[in-house]
Parts: structure tokens; sequence; C-alpha cells
């Protein structure tokens, strides 16, 4: 089970859950489970996302294939950019 | 992280492209010419903020040597698509108005046509023979007045996104987001000290000495030949075919020798207008800024009004932290704020956090990267507040930072866990350093500060190729602008076991090797190194490959030891070594010609942590500000180049006090750049600077093979604060805001008496 | 209508066209192609388009090209004697002081003139010499090590 922790600005998506367990073995079923739940954070999360798998910051185009073991935690982050 | 004793590696050889750079032969964007070259110029917009109701080039076009002219019109409407690109998120819309407008000039300096023609001057002199029909609208020139309720706007369709609260219809206001996590209210309850602060710093510029530049060929089949001194050629293919409606495959970019980036060569500006020029005029177009053109209309950094306020227990433990970050994005949105709110609290630990940040626009530049895009300004406001804390506290600036330091296990402020991370570790050897004891004078002051920055991965291409003779071609696509290619042949002839003379570290265009992410996020020695040593290792398993076909034994029989096969595992003895010269002798008897090749989205790219001491000497009668001394503390994982690592740190270091005490854009009522030139655009000089010194620290970063952490960015973190709270302690004054210039200091001084 | 010119660079007889306006700078990189002299501001502040005119540091970027008729031209692609470098250009490479390498060539140019003035300078008397050359990526401080070390290189050797 994946922990998803949600950061104060998305919680109103979530129903105020600041985080939830999700079963997926990877991010792209994660996104799929977590969208079903909850279909607002879809278009929330499109935009300038990364995604932080176990404290590694990942680019959202680069996520969606990224495995999760059983006590992976994820966050959103704001993307990012280096000079 | 095994300890592996490396041969090369650390080592300090002469960078293999320095002869050219100092008999002046090295190439850069403005040295190339081709025969039958047109001069492409730019018409600006003189207002900040108008209405084009109607541009009229027939007169341009008249002129004798003019071969071609563009507006807007000639671009393609291109659909507000947000995608990976550069280094965060790009708008494509926003990049295309940004580089030609359409309907509106959103800053002085906004191109609004350009002209190719035989010189400079018959270019400059049909520019002014355009007829652009403006609607002057009024300005907006900060962030009060773009947030002030009915205040200009900039784009009517443009909504507020992220979190709620947020203004309905049209705003300014881009994006607003918020992070955190415990009760903030209840942290400072318990707070036995609060700090809150509140600064303004203003719009500054990566100042490269290098203006941007471009040479564009067009060929009859409407393939694009560009040379361009930037950052990420795959970058500029991108973002120019994204910007012209064209396949990604009909540009070709040369990446020349760049002088100087620090993020603002990430992105295009000329390039567009250079190809499409070429294209209409059949002619090679080369296209170079003025100087006033780089500062007007590139891509600076924010303005920021940063709030910040802090609490702490008599114990020295932060109890709380909350922080509003308020950022200029410029003429379009997309400011650094995300970074900032990540980077702002992220060196301590902090159970109770809440962070704020607002991308907002306003009538100037398009903001683009500037060496760890956001996190500065960040640092200046938490860190002053530290000082104040720790003074109120009555203790050490570094001890009271040591109870709070951020380490390995620690969750971030941003979120996740850290791995092994080196804080402590610059808080340590900085307190060891005799700096942090020598005595000061009167008028003097000591300032310490510490930063942060994450650095990337991202994806990048390497190939390595033998040639006959032994020696080994590195082959990347990440431009070169602070010695990495010395780096990177230093870790190829770590895994060959040669040499470092005898590797030819070479970047090369876009159609000669893999993808490569740009130069930029200070990833290049981080990822396109991890690329380079699993080609590298490639070249050696084929090595062992060639050995074991010689010697008629099993692949397993053949280790590669010191540059060579060395038969081992029952086959010890057997067989004289063969080195990488010989089996590269007979390398088509035994298979073909060798090389290797990688391709990786590199991951585990570990943050870097600095802590900086700086002691300055004011003068009460002037407000001048003399750097007195500086020391500079910084985890570098694994020093690949280590001259190249201090060279980093302290180029980061002299951008950071530029910032701090002269740097600004002053802008006239009318939204125009009052200095926009290097004499009143005050960076440091020579005589403005003591020697920089610096420690390497080396906490290695487990993920990379060598530990290699990327080191180009955190340097500029902890400057502003520095000098902030150095001056602070010297004058007995409050620094609210940026620059520290004379008559600001003055100002402060006697106020304060 | 075009001026025709004749000078001498770097030892050599040369001469070019060029309009009265136009900059030394400008004739140096676009006529005689030598593209070492860098531009980095056409304002003269700083310093990456500096040449020795009649043996006298000078911005090119601030001097008419008509102007040099008849005079002596230095820029950095004369201060190797064929493939023997200049003791400056040895020391900036041994002391890394160069990252991107853009201002180096004017920092060579007016080093040299430097120590050709004063064999033994100060470390404040080299910083206010080069105060006139920007540098963004280095922070000055490999540059004057290598420009001290050169010069006590150059000392010991005239002994």
């Amino acid at each position: 089970m994946a922990r998803v922790v949600f950061a104060p600005g998305l919680r109103r998506f979530t129903g105020g859950a600041e985080s939830v367990e999700i079963e997926a073995r990877d991010v792209r079923e994660l996104l799929g489970a977590l969208y079903r739940r909850w279909p607002e954070l879809e278009s929330r999360l499109a935009e300038g996302t990364a995604i932080a798998v176990d404290g590694e910051v990942i680019p959202n185009g680069e996520a969606l294939f990224e495995p999760l073991r059983p006590d992976t935690e994820v966050h959103f982050l704001p993307q990012i950019g280096g000079g | 992280m095994s300890e592996r004793k490396f041969r090369q590696v650390g080592t300090r050889p002469i960078r293999h492209d320095g002869l050219d750079k100092v008999t002046g032969r090295a190439q850069f964007g403005a040295d190339f010419s081709l025969p039958g070259m047109l001069w492409g110029k730019v018409l600006r917009s003189p207002h900040a903020h108008a209405r084009i109701r109607s541009i009229d080039v027939s007169a341009a076009l008249a002129l004798p040597g003019v071969h071609a002219v563009i507006t807007g019109r000639d671009f393609p409407e291109v659909a507000a698509e947000s995608a990976a690109g550069g280094e965060g998120a790009t708008d494509f819309r926003d990049l295309a108005l940004n580089v030609m407008a359409r309907d509106k000039a959103l800053y002085h300096g906004h191109p609004v046509a350009a002209v190719a023609a035989t010189s400079v001057r018959i270019a400059e002199e049909a520019c002014k023979k355009i007829a652009v029909d403006y609607e002057v609208l009024t300005p907006v020139l900060s962030l009060d007045q773009a947030l002030a309720k009915d205040a200009p706007i900039l784009h009517e369709r443009m909504r507020a996104s992220g979190d709620e609260p947020l203004p309905e219809g049209p705003t300014n206001l881009a994006s607003r987001r918020e992070m955190g996590r415990g009760d903030v209210a209840a942290g400072f309850a318990a707070a036995d000290a609060v700090v809150e602060r509140e600064f303004r710093t203003p719009m500054v510029h990566q100042g490269y000495i290098e203006p941007h530049a471009v040479l564009a060929r067009t060929g009859e089949d409407g393939r694009a030949v560009v040379y361009c001194c930037t950052q990420g050629p795959f970058m500029v293919r991108a973002f120019s075919a994204k910007v012209l409606g064209v396949a990604t495959d009909t540009i070709k970019v040369v990446p020349t020798e760049i002088g100087g980036g620090f993020g603002g060569k990430t992105t295009v500006y000329l390039e567009p207008l250079a190809i499409l020029l070429s294209r209409k005029s059949g002619r090679p177009v080369k296209m170079v800024m003025t100087r006033e053109e780089v500062f007007r209309a590139t891509g600076p950094t924010s303005g920021t009004h940063i709030r910040v306020k802090m609490g702490a227990k008599r114990d020295g433990t932060l109890t709380a932290a909350e922080a509003v970050l308020v950022y200029e994005a410029g003429a379009f949105k997309g400011s650094p704020v995300g970074a900032a709110m990540m980077t702002v609290f992220a060196p301590y630990k902090l159970a109770n956090v809440r962070i704020e940040g607002w991308d907002v626009v306003v009538n100037k530049p398009k903001v683009a990267a500037y060496r760890a895009p956001g996190a500065p300004m960040a640092a200046l406001a938490t860190e002053t507040v530290m000082d104040e804390l720790a003074r109120k506290l009555g203790q050490d600036p570094i001890d009271f930072r040591l109870v709070n330091a951020a380490h390995e296990g620690v969750q971030a402020t941003y979120g996740p866990k850290f791995r092994a991370i080196g804080f402590v570790e610059s808080l340590r050897a900085a307190k060891a350093h005799p700096h942090y004891r020598a005595p000061l004078g009167a008028n003097q002051g000591r300032g310490v500060a510490c930063g942060f920055w994450f650095n990337a991965g991202l994806s990048s291409s390497a190939n390595v190729s033998i040639n006959e003779d032994g020696s080994a071609v590195v082959m990347s696509g990440c431009p070169d602008i602070g010695g990495s290619r010395a780096s990177l042949a230093l870790m190829a002839a770590e895994e060959l076991g040669i040499p470092v003379e005898q590797v030819r570290p070479v970047v090369v265009d876009t159609e000669s090797i893999g993808f490569n992410d740009l130069t930029g996020g200070s990833r290049v020695t981080f990822a396109t190194g991890m690329a380079v040593i699993e080609a590298a290792r490639d070249v050696v398993n084929q090595l062992r490959a060639r050995a074991a076909k010689t010697w008629e034994v099993e692949l397993d029989a053949v280790a590669w030891n010191e540059g060579r096969a060395v038969a081992v595992n029952g086959a010890e003895g057997k067989h004289e070594p063969l080195t990488l010269r010989q089996l590269a002798a007979r390398a088509a008897a035994t298979g073909g010609p060798i090389s290797g090749r990688a391709s990786l989205t590199a991951r585990g790219a570990g943050p870097g942590f600095a802590t900086h001491l700086c002691d300055v000497e004011v003068d009460r009668e002037t407000g001048a500000v003399k750097v007195l001394r500086y020391t500079a503390v910084q985890d570098a994982g694994r020093a690949v180049h280590p001259s190249y690592v201090e060279g980093q740190m302290q180029g980061g270091v002299a951008q950071g006090i530029g910032w701090a005490l002269n740097e600004e854009y002053v802008y006239d009522a009318r939204g125009a750049m009052e200095n926009p030139g290097f004499l009143d655009y005050r960076v440091p000089v020579a005589s403005d600077l003591p020697m920089i010194d610096t420690v390497i620290v080396e906490v290695p970063n487990p993920m990379h093979p060598y530990g290699v952490r990327g080191v180009g960015e955190t340097p500029i973190v902890p400057p502003l604060a520095a000098v902030a709270n150095a001056v602070e302690r010297a004058a007995g004054v409050e620094i609210r805001e940026l620059p520290i210039s004379p008559p600001k200091l003055l100002a402060l001084i006697e106020g304060a008496r | 209508m075009k001026l025709h010119v004749s000078t001498t660079v770097n030892g050599e007889p040369a001469e070019f066209l060029c309009s009265a306006e136009q900059s030394l700078l400008d004739v140096l990189r676009e006529e005689l192609h030598l593209t070492g002299t860098k531009e980095g501001c056409a304002t003269g502040d700083c310093g990456a388009c500096s040449v020795v005119l009649d043996g006298r540091l000078v911005c090119s970027c601030l001097v008419l090209a008509p102007e040099v008729a008849g005079r002596r031209v230095e820029t950095i692609e004369g201060v190797a004697r064929g493939a023997e470098l200049h003791p400056l250009q040895r020391k900036f490479l041994e002391h890394a002081a160069l990252q991107c390498g853009i201002c180096t060539p004017g920092f060579i140019v007016a080093a040299k003139a430097l120590l050709e003035r004063n064999p033994d300078p100060s470390e404040e008397e080299a910083r206010y010499w080069l105060a006139g050359n920007l540098c963004r990526c280095t922070g000055y401080d490999k540059i004057i090590r290598a420009v001290l070390d050169t010069a006590s290189e150059l000392r010991g050797a005239t002994r």
C-alpha cells in the first residue's frame, strides 16, 4: 500500500484527508486510483506538478511507470526548474 | 558507498578546452559567420503595456538591403500547452508570445517585428521605418500595483489557479499555492521567542558577459541549422519547433561555446526569429543582442516581497515557521515561487510549517531561471530571521542552526525524507574554520547564512568511443558552462583506466547524440556524468570480451584493471595482460570498432547544502559596504575536479554579493529600465571582492556511482543573507530590502541614530 | 562611402575597409576575422574587448576603426608566440582561472599590460588594474592568483 500525503492546498479535493493508502504497483495505477476517487484532483495535479516517491523528486513527465513498493510514500510538489 | 580509491577523480588536470579559451580561438555564439550572411535586428516595443492595433512593414521592406521582415502574423497560433520542457513546465503559447508579440506588448523591449538585411545598420534603419500603431495602456510595475483593486490586467483571459482562496475573474495573480504540515498557531504559542520580518528584493539579471547570439541557415528543403550559445541545444530545437509550428527533426542545433548562462540561456529568444528570417530571405541570418537588449528583453529573475515568521524555544529548538512568498513572474506566468516554497525552510527540522506562494504577472520581461531559481531570496528571509532568533535567545548563530539542522531521515519541510546529506557537516566545518574566530574591528560585522538546492537528474545520453590508438572520445550533449567537460573526461578516464589526457570530451549537436536535457539544475556532472560512467563501463565490458576472445576464455575470466585486461578466475598467469591500446589496435579483428553508449534518466540527485561566513566593514559616512573576508563551505558529495567545484562556489558567492549590495533593475514610471548597462547595473568587479575561501565537504551521495552531488547552484543561495546579517551586525540596523546600496544603508544608519 | 585603413595588427601589416563610425572591435571581428576579442557591452564597461593600441590598454569598442591608421594594435591572438603560450596563458590554465572563458582574452590582454608596467603588483594593485574587466563566473579569486603567480614567475626568470 503506497501512502500518499496531501499538502494543505490539495485537501479540499480529498474531503480534508491529509493522507491516504492506495494499492498500486506504479505511479500510473496510483494516479488512476486517486482520480477515480477524487476526479477534481486530476486537473489540479495536471499542471506544474512533480511527484516525490520515497524522497526522489521526479518531474511529472518521467513519473508514470515509477514502481511503488509496499511502504512507499508519495508527495506532490510544485514542478521546479534549475538554472 | 564503498571506499573506492580514485586515481583520476579528485585531481586537477588542465581542462581540454582551455587552450582555445586562453588564446581566443574558442568560438562563442557571435563568432560564427557564413557566406551570404544577413544580419537580423528586432524592433521592440517602446511601451511597457500596449495593445498592438496594426503594424505596417512596407516602408521597411522597400529599403535597399532589406531581405525579410517578420511580425507576429508570420507565426502560427500555438496551443496553450504546458509540457515538460526546458527544466520546469513550459507554456508554449506564452513562450511563442514572448518571442514575438501578437495583440499586446507586455513589457518595454517586447519584440514586435524583426528584420534581416545586409548590414546591422540597414537592419536598424529598417526597424525604424516599421510603423506600429499602439494603444498605450497603463503599465503594472510592481507587485503592489499588480494586486491592487482595479489594477490594469495583463492577460484578460488568465484566471488565478491553485489553492483557494483565489480571486474570481481577470487578475494578475497567476497562481497561489500552499504547503505545510502540523499546527503553526500552536507552534508559535509554544515558542519563547518569535521573530517576524518582511523583505523586498529587486529584479536582477544573471549578468552573463556574452549576449545572446545565433546564426541560422535554412535550406531549400526547409531544414534549418542553428548555431547558438545555449544551455540546451535540444531545448532550442524543441522550443523553436513549437514556436514555428514545424517538426522537431527539421531543426539541427549546434551548441557553440557559451559565455555564461546561469539559467538565462535555458529558453529561446532570437533562435526562432533567426530561423524564420532565414527561411523567408533564403540566406543565413545572424542575430546578436546588444547589452541593452539583454537587460531589457531576456529573462531576469523575480523581484519579491517575502514575509517570514519563525518561533523557537529557549533551548533553541524551532517550534514553527511560516512564510508568504510573493514573486514577480514578469509578463507571463511562471516565477520560481514553487521552488522558493520548497527551499525556504528546507534546511531545518520543523513539525509545524505553513508556506504560501504567489505568482504574479507584471509588465516586465518574463523571468527566467537564475541559479537556484527562487531560493536566494527565500534564504535571505529565513537566514536573517534565524540570526535574529539566535540573538534573542543568546545563542551562537551556528550552534542555533546545528540544533535544528536537517539530516538523514528527517522529513523535509516540502514533504519527502532526506537521504544522506551534508548540512551538519558544513555547519561544523564553518564553525571550526579560523574565519569564525577572527577578531573584528570597529564598524565591522560577521554574518552566517546557510543554503540548500535540490539538484536535478533528468535525461542524458553519452557515447564513449575508442580510437585506433587507444585514446577515447566522450561525446555528450550538455553544453559546458563551468568546466563539466573536464569532469566528464575524468570520470571516463577513471573507468577506462587511462590518463585523462588521452580522453577527449566533446559537446556535440542534436543530430550526433541521443537526447539530452539541458545544462542547468547543477545536473551535468551528476547526470551526464552517470551516463558517461555507464557508457565507459559498456566499453570496458566490450574490451573484456575482446580479450576473452583473444585468449579463448570465458568473459568472467577477464577483469579490467587500471587500463588493462587481466586474466583471473583460474586463468591467472596464463595470459599476458592486454592494454587498451593493444585491444584497440586489433579491434577490427576481434569484432569491430569499440564504442559504448548510455542513455538514462538519472535518479538520486542529492541536495547540496552550504554554510557561508561573511565579514564586512561599513563606512558610516557614505553607507558603502566593503566585503573583507568570505568563506564558503559546501557539501559536494564527491569533488570530481576540485578546481571547478571551488570555481562554482566562488562564482556563486560573487553573484550573491552583487545581488545583496548593488544590483537592481531600476524602472521609470513608464516601465522602461533606466540602467540597462554594466555601468549602472553594478555587478561586482575585481576590486570589490577579497579572495573567496572555499572548503569542500564530502558526504557522498549514495545514489551516484562516485557519490557526486551537483554543486553549481547552492553557492548563490546563502550570500544575500550572509551579507545582510554581517551588515546588520556592523551597522546596527535592520535590513528590509535589497540591494544594500550606499544611499539605502546611509538612510538606515541615519534613521537609527 | 567606406574608408580604407592601413595599420599593424599583432606585428603584421593589415588593412581593411570601414565606415567612419565603425568601432575597432567591429572591424577586428568582422573585417579581419580576429574573433578572439569579444563584445560584452559595446560601451566600454566590461573589458571583454580589451586590446593594446600603441602600447596602451584600451577598450576596442570605444576606439573608432579609422583611428588606428598607421598605429600598432595588439590583440589576444598575438599574445602567444607561435606554439609557445605566454606565462599568463599557462597560469590561467593551471589555476583554473576561467570557467566559460568569454572574459579570458580581455583579462589576459589587460593583465599582460599590467605586468609590463608593474612586474611586482600587490593583490590590491592587480585588482584595481583589472577592475575594468568583468567576470561573472569566477568571482575573480583564481584570476588574481594566476596573475600574481605569473608576476612571480616572470620576476624569477629575469633574475
